[in-house]
């Protein structure tokens, strides 16, 4: 008996979506950036095109972060608090193809900054990078809900993504993206029944398939990456089986996650058993991302600049056909 | 037709020996219905009752041992590609690399080394699991030798020369080391070794379509225990050629690939070879073959495979109740948490590494963590204060303060109410519970 690949034949792709918008469209951003439209489970060539390649959001928070352990902290050092000059960083230095800019300043626990500073700041940001923008609140509902429209309306007609909608608060964000021409975020706690009902909640407000981006929480290795890999892949095979409203893109929060768990942090007279610090977070942060990619995402959020050039190699090299 | 248990359960010894690793036949007979053991894990079984139960009862993916008794480690035996349909059931092997040409004093202590590397995680030790010596100029043979004496682990014979490959068999052949690797080349040795001296043999293929053609022939010969190595190298070709091994052997029986794979962790420096690693344990890899040693490099790999082997129904739980770090006394402060493992062990490990002498009351909330448990409603205040009555804290110590994570910081008033104890909100993270005690919880006690 001869022997043959064994294919699957899906019925459906994932939705292509493109984020950003150039002057022609209205905006200012010097590159767009296109996910999904997938016609295979990640990478499988022989079966399906996968158009677009997985990109990497570089995270830019707007104020200085406390307790980042050395090795990452060193790369970031001088842009620290300034988040105009940490996103020109990560594009021009770290080959950021979009940058996550998270407003932390206005959690009403810490500095509690206002909406006028955080449109601001969102300015600043677009004026020092040209690729495009996804924009995260500070996690907080009520202030996200107070900051947010005017977030929005500082970056009207730039096609940023906005973060994040939940099944118990949506309505303001998706207004906000509604009304200045943006993409949003869905979020759900690992749970396909819970991103499918934002998923819909959304739409019902109007908002176009094609404008929607998946997240459905991170863990990091170790700490949740069992679950997520299973959501991720569940989700994605939901998709290509032509579930309309399980088929935008994915998106994946690794920096954050992977470099606030020990293993990535702790010193060494702390956790002999773990062996020496320098390489221990980067790692963290590749491994966990490289599981996330085979496990279907389509966007990476990162931190440490040698693990995004790792990932940006992995995927060129995923995406290229087998060597035979 | 698949067979029930009980029709198993008849063609079995019925002695319940205890030799397949289960207590009873009806045990084993039950593992073998649901295809998560091989019938050859039975020493015992007669001719005729394998006859008549070989084809209803192989996984589409056979086991393979390497190594035997203590040593030996199972892989294979796959019934799924995608976890959350079934967990997979047998962790992929990491196989450590160790060149034969070394120095005998420094062979030993690479190997040993490899042996005694442990990790701990969640409450569990983890340990590598095969040495894969390298033939290099013919030394494999004199490293077999070493490693016989010195290895704890079950070991891969690496080497494309028959004549190696005999010399090291004949000392080590009793303890079923793999054989890697039988190509187009050597294939007709190869295999009559594998035959010879009974050990599990390692096929390699140029391309899949030769790997296929190359397992049948060794099918054919009577070797009946093969891993397949496809040759990939690039992350790309890895991937299409686990994934068509999977799907073949799973979804389609193709008998010649219904076996584990074996893959190595590639790149030109340790963070790549990490990459390449993760890729494999991902997606589908029997054994993954490595040469990093350091234990920052291992420790991604080793997680990775935990997680990517654990059922995601069933999370890893430790019993509710009390325990004791350091050496608490009636004075000692009173930490309530979760029984999900991973929650625990993380507030044991920052705990003791804090020295603190302490009691943690841990909650039953089917395993989950703490703000899983608090958002399922696993962790309020009545279950807590029912643990607290009922788990013998209150004997142990004699004051009434607990400390509840700062995450669940909104359960402190109506636990104080529904356990009758005074309720201290302690940091998010466990990390800050040493210094969060230091000035703190000694002067509320003192
Ligand atoms: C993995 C995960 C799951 C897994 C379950 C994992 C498990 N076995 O618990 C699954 C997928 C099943 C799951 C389900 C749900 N989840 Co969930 N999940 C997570 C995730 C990604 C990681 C949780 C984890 O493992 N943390 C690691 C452990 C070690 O953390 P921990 O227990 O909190 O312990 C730390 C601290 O609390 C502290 N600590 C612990 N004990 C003590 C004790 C003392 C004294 C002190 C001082 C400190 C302390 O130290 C520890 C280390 O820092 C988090 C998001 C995230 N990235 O954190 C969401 C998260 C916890 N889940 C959430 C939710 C809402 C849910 C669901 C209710 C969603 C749903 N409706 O389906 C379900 C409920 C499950 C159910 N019905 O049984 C929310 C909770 C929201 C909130 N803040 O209340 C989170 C935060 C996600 C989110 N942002 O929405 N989840
Ligand atoms: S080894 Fe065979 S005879 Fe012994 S208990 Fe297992 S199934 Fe029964």
């Amino acid at each position: 008996m001869p022997f043959t690949i064994p294919k699957e034949r899906w019925t459906a792709q994932v939705q292509t979506t493109t984020i950003g918008a150039p002057e022609a469209d209205g905006g200012t951003r010097t590159s767009t950036v296109t996910v999904g439209g997938e016609q295979t489970l990640p990478f499988l060539h022989f079966e399906g095109e996968t158009p677009n390649p997985p990109v990497i959001a570089i995270e830019v928070l707007d104020e200085a972060p406390t307790g980042w352990p050395e090795p990452l902290l060193k790369h970031y050092q001088e842009v620290l608090g300034d988040p105009a000059a940490w996103a020109q960083k990560a594009v021009a230095e770290f080959g950021a193809d979009m940058i996550c800019l998270r407003l932390v300043s206005a959690n009403p626990d810490g500095t509690n900054a206002s909406a006028d500073d955080c449109a601001e700041t969102i300015q600043s940001v677009l004026k020092a990078v040209g690729v495009p923008l996804i924009i995260w609140g500070c996690g907080d509902d009520d202030k996200d809900n107070e900051i947010m429209p005017f977030c929005s309306q500082a970056a009207a007609g730039e096609r940023c993504v906005l973060g994040s909608a939940t099944q118990d608060n949506y309505k303001t964000i998706c207004a906000s993206a509604l009304a200045d021409g943006h993409l949003i975020v869905n979020e759900s706690p690992l749970d396909i029944n819970i991103q499918k009902q934002v998923n819909i909640l959304v739409t019902d407000m109007g908002m176009d398939l094609n404008d929607i981006i998946m997240y459905q929480i991170t863990g990091a290795l170790g700490y949740g990456v069992e679950y997520a890999y299973s959501i991720l892949e569940r989700t994605r095979l939901a998709a290509l089986g032509g579930d309309k409203m399980l088929q935008m893109p994915m998106l994946s929060i690794v920096g954050s996650e992977a470099w606030r768990v020990k293993e990535a942090w702790q010193s060494e007279e702390e956790a002999p058993e773990w062996g020496p610090l320098d390489k221990r977070g980067i790692m963290w942060e590749v491994a966990t991302a490289s599981l996330f990619l085979h496990a279907g995402t389509d966007i990476l959020v990162m931190w440490h600049p040698e693990a995004v050039a790792r990932l940006h190699d992995l995927i060129a090299e995923l995406i290229a056909s087998p060597q035979a | 037709m698949a067979l029930t248990a009980m029709d198993i359960y008849k063609n079995l010894p019925k002695t319940n020996c205890g030799d397949c690793g289960v207590p009873t036949c009806l045990a084993f007979a039950m593992k073998l219905a649901q295809k998560q053991a091989s019938l050859d894990e039975c020493p015992h079984i007669t001719e005729e009752a394998k006859e008549a139960l070989s084809g209803s009862s192989a996984p589409p993916m056979k086991i393979i041992t390497i190594g035997t008794g203590e040593k030996a480690l199972k892989i294979g035996g796959e019934t799924v590609l995608f976890r959350h349909e079934e967990t997979f059931h047998h962790p992929c092997g990491i196989a450590i690399q160790v060149n034969s040409n070394l120095p005998e004093d420094e062979l030993r202590q690479q190997i040993s080394t490899i042996c005694e590397t442990e990790f701990d995680r969640v409450g569990m030790t983890f340990r590598l699991d095969l040495v894969a010596l390298v033939d290099n100029d013919g030394n494999l043979p004199a490293a077999a030798a070493v490693a016989q004496q010195v290895s704890s682990l079950p070991l891969i014979l690496v080497s494309d020369d028959p004549q190696a490959v005999r010399a090291a068999l004949e000392v080590c052949a009793e303890d079923r080391p793999l054989i890697c690797a039988a190509d187009a080349d050597n294939f007709a040795e190869m295999t009559g070794l594998a035959q010879e001296f009974s050990c599990p043999l390692a096929i390699r293929g140029e391309t899949l379509e030769q790997l296929y053609e190359l397992s049948e022939k060794a099918l054919e010969a009577g070797v009946a225990d093969l891993i397949l190595d496809s040759s990939a190298c690039d992350s790309s070709s890895v991937l299409q050629d686990q994934t068509t091994i999977r799907r073949a052997a799973i979804k389609e029986k193709v008998k010649p690939l219904g076996f584990p794979t074996i893959g190595i962790a590639i790149g030109d420096d340790e963070i790549d070879k990490v990459t390449s690693g993760c890729e494999l344990i991902a997606k589908y890899a029997g054994i993954v073959v490595t040469d990093l040693l350091t234990r920052d490099t291992l420790l991604p790999l080793i997680t990775a495979r935990l997680n990517i082997y654990t059922d995601p129904q069933k999370p890893i739980q430790v019993e509710s109740g009390v325990y004791e770090v350091g050496e608490p006394d009636a004075k000692s402060p009173v930490l309530i948490t979760t029984n999900f493992s991973l929650t625990y062990y993380t507030v044991e490990a920052d705990v003791s590494a804090g020295h603190l002498d302490a009691w943690i009351v841990v909650v039953d909330t089917e395993g989950t963590s703490v703000l899983t448990a608090w958002a399922a409603e696993d962790f309020t205040p009545e279950i807590i204060a029912k643990t607290i009555k009922e788990c013998g804290i209150e004997d142990k110590v004699d004051h009434r303060i607990g400390v509840l994570p700062g995450g669940v910081a909104v359960l402190s008033g109506d636990l104080e109410e529904a356990s009758g104890w005074q309720i201290v909100v302690g940091p998010r993270e466990s990390s800050g519970i040493p210094a969060f005690f230091k000035p703190e919880y000694t002067q509320r006690i003192g």
